[in-house]
């Protein structure tokens, strides 16, 4: 799983090498965003472990997953959000200014 | 050639971090299960769902400031994009079956999205996963209907009352307990839906704020120029 994690990272910082096109850019920092909650979630993931919920079945368990990586990255999938929410505003009042989501092209005019 | 410079970085990065991580350096791949924090969760639980009695109750003041990020940002998106007043214009007519489809599924999406932050502390679920369902609901009835206009000034104030009562409830937790956001009423038996104590009435009051602020930036997005 930290595998996934890590190649999904590198595949976001690929894609913001790589493109000039803003919506482009904001879909690979999300992917790269996505890879890194997958891997902070994997580091606190054991071999057996369950998930971190008491039920009647689970009360005397002592396997539980690490909770608190979770919970970070609960924070982090919602501060997500609001960031993208603003780059995409960004977004569109450059596209109001320039007509085109491409940076060279924004670069040119 | 520069897809080929970055396809090289990116591999050289992927290299080191896969050197760094299988040499034992970082250890990643060998975890101490006894030193997993979950068990001090399971021996001393508040609610059932561990995730959420530290989201809610031992790092309820990093939520408090995680929604005040997400205040911010839907003060920045209408910053941005307010001056726009005119409901935005789609290249094609509404679809009937969309509209009907909405219609059915509208109060369904709403109730499982109260659902879910109702009992956040008991299921997998909570808060922000509620919220942003009704948020998507209300996306649904945008862009089922052309002509729909939500009323955004009620969603205002519901967003800053629910805001201010989470600060309330900590500044209480300080006159009457002894810290900001300390849980000051009877935690109760575990796994009953009233338990926990101010653990369900916060994730209500996060519910309830991130759903109007997600339809506040939706309601933003879908206005132009004239």
């Amino acid at each position: 799983m930290h595998i996934v994690g890590i190649v999904l990272m590198l595949i976001g910082v690929y894609g913001l090498i790589t493109n000039r096109h803003i919506i482009k850019m904001i879909v690979s920092i999300n992917v790269l965003e996505i890879g890194l909650n997958i891997f902070i979630i994997a580091v606190g993931y054991g071999e057996n472990t369950i998930a971190p919920i008491l039920t009647k079945s689970n009360i005397n368990a002592t396997n539980f997953a690490d909770p608190l990586p979770q919970a970070l990255v609960l924070t982090a999938i919602v501060i997500g959000v609001g960031t993208t929410a603003i780059l995409l505003a960004v977004a569109r009042k450059l596209y109001q200014q320039y007509g085109t989501y491409d940076l060279t092209e924004m670069e040119g005019k | 050639m520069k897809k080929l410079v970055a396809v090289l970085l990116v591999g050289l990065m992927l290299l080191l971090l896969f050197i760094n991580m299988f040499d034992g350096s970082l250890e990643f791949n060998k975890m101490d299960l006894a030193d997993v924090d979950g068990n001090y969760y399971a021996k001393n639980p508040i609610v059932s769902n561990m995730v959420t009695s530290v989201v809610v109750d031992y790092r309820s003041f990093d939520t408090l400031g995680e929604v005040t990020v997400l205040f911010v940002s839907s003060l920045g998106v209408a910053f941005m994009l307010g001056g726009l007043t005119t409901r935005i214009k789609f290249k094609h007519d509404d679809s009937f079956f969309l509209r009907i489809g909405v219609k059915v599924l509208f109060p369904i999406i709403v109730i499982v999205g109260v659902f879910m932050f109702v009992h956040g502390h008991l299921t997998p679920g909570g808060g922000f996963p509620g919220g942003a369902l009704i948020g998507g609901a209300m996306l649904f009835k945008y862009i089922s209907d052309s002509k729909y206009r939500a009323k955004i000034s009620a969603f205002k104030v519901l967003e800053g009352t629910m805001g201010s009562i989470y600060v309330l409830l900590g500044i209480v937790g300080i006159l009457v307990g002894n810290y900001f956001l300390q849980n000051i009423l009877d935690i109760g038996e575990l796994g009953n839906l009233i338990s926990g104590g101010l653990i369900p009435i916060i994730y209500v009051l996060i519910g309830l704020k991130v759903g109007s602020e997600l339809t506040g930036i939706f309601d933003h997005f879908m206005n132009e120029e004239v």
